[in-house]
């Protein structure tokens, strides 16, 4: 949720522009992740690392898009809790959720 | 008091008029405003679309768990190279889009215009991509509902020789592919959403609008286009991925 | 703190030469308006006309009820019917009611601004709004909906025939029009607010606003996409929630309810902000507790998300889930009764008047109580396992929603109308109205949880011929309560003519709305208004009345 008491005012400083050295240099890393967890993928690891790498480095890439391409690192505290509001809503859905899936199979209590 | 006479009299002291841009709405104190004001509106619609594909991510984690071996065999059927020529598509188009909405800022309107046809052309290009794996799928008698078939995942295939699967366990190959045209199917529809967006501002470019200042729109659907591309960022592992080596 | 103050007087008060209301003329001006007043309007007169249709099905419902056998309406019209009184209630009455009327009026007054911050996709909510009472409509009028408002899988996916595909679009498409308000609401609240209106300068109708637009943004999503699911599942079959294909049916509800439980708080916070409005101005003190109601009203929001499973205790999810989830539920009594005991302490040595917009603010209190406490009976799962499914759960969300929100509903249009129309309703009849709408109310509802706790089922057209005496009270007093909501609809038309002028602030109440004119001009301020008082400041406005400075507007 948006924090209530967080106070912002219309702020009134120029809007900071990218540098397109950055982006590219964003979208280079995205790809070369890219190619590094489809390797990964053809690699046999042990256990369910396979999956856990995978969403790793999706969660790293998301990180980079959210923060570079879509400039919440050089956003306001608004638009922070924004997304993190976001994020925080869909892990009540799923952890909320598998309270019942995980514990469906323990029987009565 | 009375409102009205209040209201003359303070007409006349007035407000002060500064010169407004053409595309400053009168509800608006300033350009900054406005244009903090449409980006957090963004960001909220974006905030309704995590939610909308979380409800599908949340179905795909449970169906997962419980139907392991379907879901792995049924992962194996699709093609890795589409998806990975798909994601390396859609990661350069964001790159496009990103520029895109530099060359608004810093008003260049050739490079605006570049920039836009191409991440268009790059987001139609992933469509073709995923038609042609959605046809496939077709052909093999994957979709469900329509012509499902769970022949396929009986005897192993090819590459996965050892993809042989009960009949009950085979049938829950069918939860896969409808959480799989599901989740595809709306990120497709969005695509395509965005491509005509995309389009329309891209005529309106055209027309030299979006490098007077006026940078909302276009920073505004670039958030857009970069969300799509962040589910598909997730779609890839959990789809293609995670299952590989199972 | 409390400060006497003898209403204006009316004789002198003219109608303003011009306002919202006539700087433009013909159909045009308003279906294409981004007015957020006239849109409102808009609002008002489409929820009015749904509300009377979902009441007219209530209606025969209760007709049905008044006799034993299934003997006025068949078993599967009256299944149609219950389902088209659900939906029309839920997504075309109570979840717009407050917020895309009132709300959409008076919050971008009282924040200070000229607009909200969207006005078209405030005017593309309406429309959306339409479009999906449309749909409803025409599925009801081509053969209807028998699912219940909860389009519970596999009945709506496998074995209906009637037109679930259409009804289901509809309230995908409400879900829209409500997603639009919300994020109208949230940016307007952060980004429009006039200088000096900071987050606890804001009237507490706004807070509470706030809190149900955040369960709008987040909470609809999840129930549009399960109902894409189950369109999807009628018509090309995909097996997400079928078992015969490996689906999950709980995995329905568990979505369905992450969107409908924090639903019904969308469906009561905005009321709980009218009635704060309501209690400070006519005990004519500040809100006890300003910021204890402002956070419970963020934290009802916050815990909605926590309880949604407490619908499925008895449909097959895990018990220790099941635990864990009663116990949160619990936790939502908290911030209620905040609310509840500060209302009551607001009215504790204040100048109390019982205009009409008070007494249905009373009933809301005492109606919303029983209908919270009662709620504590059903979140607490043992008892949970004995009620559900029987007349003490219709009672007790019609304790919540009806005789919580509706009287809210109803307190607010009554409160807000001079401002709105800039005329009075006649008080005399409206407060006659309020009385036997309480009176109507309770003699409905009451006799329906002694019902319920004697086992009588939900959703049957026939009942043992044991219960009749208690149906036919509560088909009585139906009938009753059906006077009680055609009086408002009356005399308010009656008064757009012939209502005594209201001037700008016939309540003498302290919020921005009300130092404008009444009806407002469409830019609501001549100038950006500059905020030096809190909420509520009664001495504020006797100062301001004494220097006749304007310090806002």
């Amino acid at each position: 949720m948006a924090e209530p008491q967080h106070h912002d005012e219309p702020t009134k400083h120029e809007e900071h522009i990218v540098s397109p050295k950055i982006y590219l240099a964003i979208g280079t890393t995205l790809l070369v992740f890219t190619a590094i967890t489809v390797g990964a993928s053809l690699i046999d690891l042990p256990g369910d690392l396979n999956a856990v790498v995978a969403l790793a480095i999706a969660c790293f890439k998301m990180t980079l898009v959210v923060l570079f391409f879509m400039h919440v690192k050089y956003s306001s505290k608004l638009t922070k809790l924004t997304v993190a509001a976001g994020f925080l809503t869909f892990v009540v859905l799923i952890t909320m959720t598998m309270t019942d899936y995980i514990s469906r199979a323990w029987g009565r209590w | 008091m009375d409102s009205h006479t209040l209201a003359a009299q303070t007409s006349e002291t007035a407000h002060i008029e500064h010169e407004h841009p053409p595309f400053l709405r009168h509800h608006f104190a300033s350009v900054e405003q406005q244009r903090e004001t449409a980006t957090f509106g963004m960001w909220l619609f974006l905030l309704t679309e995590i939610m909308f594909f979380g409800g599908l991510f949340c179905s795909y984690l449970i169906f997962r768990n419980w139907y392991y071996p379907a879901f792995v065999v049924a992962s194996h059927s699709l093609h890795l190279w589409a998806g990975t020529l798909n994601t390396t598509l859609l990661i350069i188009s964001s790159f496009t889009m990103a520029m895109a909405v530099h060359a608004s800022e810093t008003r260049v309107r050739k490079a605006l215009i570049g920039w836009m046809i191409a991440t268009i052309i790059l987001g139609c290009g992933f469509l073709c991509v995923k038609a042609y794996e959605w046809h496939d799928e077709w052909v093999e008698h994957h979709v469900p509902g329509l012509n499902f078939s769970p022949q396929g995942f009986l005897h192993g295939t090819h590459d996965y020789p050892d993809d042989k699967l009960q009949l009950d366990m085979a049938e829950k190959t069918q939860v896969y592919f409808s959480l799989y045209f599901a989740m595809t199917g709306m990120h497709a529809l969005h695509m395509v959403i965005g491509v005509s967006l995309l389009s329309f501002l891209l005529f309106q470019a055209y027309g030299g609008k979006y490098v007077n200042g006026h940078v909302a729109p276009i920073e505004n659907f670039g958030l857009y286009w970069h969300f799509v591309d962040i589910v598909w960022i997730f779609l890839f592992p959990l789809l293609y991925l995670i299952s590989r080596h199972q | 703190m409390s400060t006497i103050v003898t209403l204006p007087d009316q004789r002198t008060a003219t109608l303003p030469k011009v306002s919202y209301l006539n700087k433009e003329y013909g159909l045009k001006s308003w279906l294409l308006t981004g007015d957020h007043k006239r849109i409102a309007v808009l609002y008002l007169i489409s929820i009015t006309f749904f509300f009377f249709i979902g009441g007219a099905m209530a209606g025969l419902i209760r007709l049905e009820l008044l006799t034993p056998p299934s003997d006025l309406l068949a078993a599967d019209t009256y299944n149609k019917v219950f389902t088209a009184h659900g939906i029309i209630m839920v997504f075309l009455f109570l979840v717009p009611s407050v917020p895309a009327t009132i709300g959409n009026f008076v919050i971008p007054i009282m924040v200070g601004a000229k607009d909200l911050a969207f006005p078209k996709i405030n005017l593309l909510s309406w429309y959306l709004y339409v479009a999906a009472g449309c749909m409803l409509l025409w599925a009801l009028v081509s053969g209807g909906v028998d699912t219940g408002w909860t389009f519970t899988t596999p009945l709506s996916t496998h074995y209906l025939n009637t037109h679930v595909v259409t009804a289901g679009l509809a309230v995908f498409v409400a879900g829209f029009s409500s997603i639009f308000t919300g994020l109208n609401f949230i940016v307007t609240i952060h980004r429009m607010r006039a200088p000096g209106m900071t987050w606890f300068r804001l009237p507490l109708f706004v807070w509470s606003h706030y809190a149900a637009s955040i369960l709008m943004v987040l909470g609809t999503p999840v129930l549009a996409i399960t109902l894409t699911l189950v369109v999807l599942e009628r018509t090309i079959g995909i097996g997400v929630f079928d078992p015969t294909k490996g689906g999950d049916p709980l995995l329905f509800q568990h979505l369905f309810w992450f969107y409908s439980h924090p639903a019904v708080y969308i469906m009561i916070l905005p009321g709980m902000g009218v009635i704060s409005e309501v209690m400070s101005t006519f005990s004519r003190k500040r809100v006890f507790g300003y910021t204890a109601v402002a956070f419970s009203s963020v934290a009802i929001a916050v815990f909605g998300f926590f309880v949604w499973a407490h619908h499925m205790f008895v449909m097959g999810i895990s018990s220790y889930s099941a635990l864990v989830f009663s116990l949160l539920t619990m936790l939502v009594a908290v911030p209620s009764a905040i609310k509840i005991f500060n209302w009551s302490a607001t009215l504790y040595k204040g100048s109390i008047t019982f205009e009409t917009p008070m007494l249905y603010a009373f009933g809301f209190i005492g109606l919303f109580t029983i209908g919270g406490l009662t709620g504590v009976f059903l979140g607490s799962m043992g008892m949970d396992i004995h009620l559900t499914e029987t007349y003490f759960i219709v009672a007790h969300f019609h304790f919540v929603m009806v005789g919580g929100m509706l009287m809210a509903y109803l307190s607010g249009v009554h409160f807000w109308w001079p401002k709105i129309t800039g005329r009075m309703y006649p008080e005399g009849v409206s407060k006659l109205a309020a009385v036997i709408t309480f009176v109507g109310f309770v003699l409905t509802f009451f006799p329906q949880f002694i019902l319920g706790y004697l086992g009588m089922p939900r959703r049957y057209a026939a009942y043992p011929a044991e219960f009749q005496v208690l149906n036919v009270f509560s088909s009585a007093g139906a009938s009753v309560l059906g006077v009680g909501y055609l009086l408002p609809l009356l005399y308010l038309t009656w008064s757009l003519k012939y209502g005594k002028i209201a001037g700008s602030n016939p309540w003498q109440a302290t919020g921005l709305e009300w130092q404008i004119q009444s009806p407002p001009l469409t830019e609501n301020f001549v100038e950006t208004p500059i905020v030096t008082h809190e909420a509520y400041d009664y001495e504020w406005l006797e100062s301001k009345k004494e220097n006749e400075v304007p310090t806002v507007g």
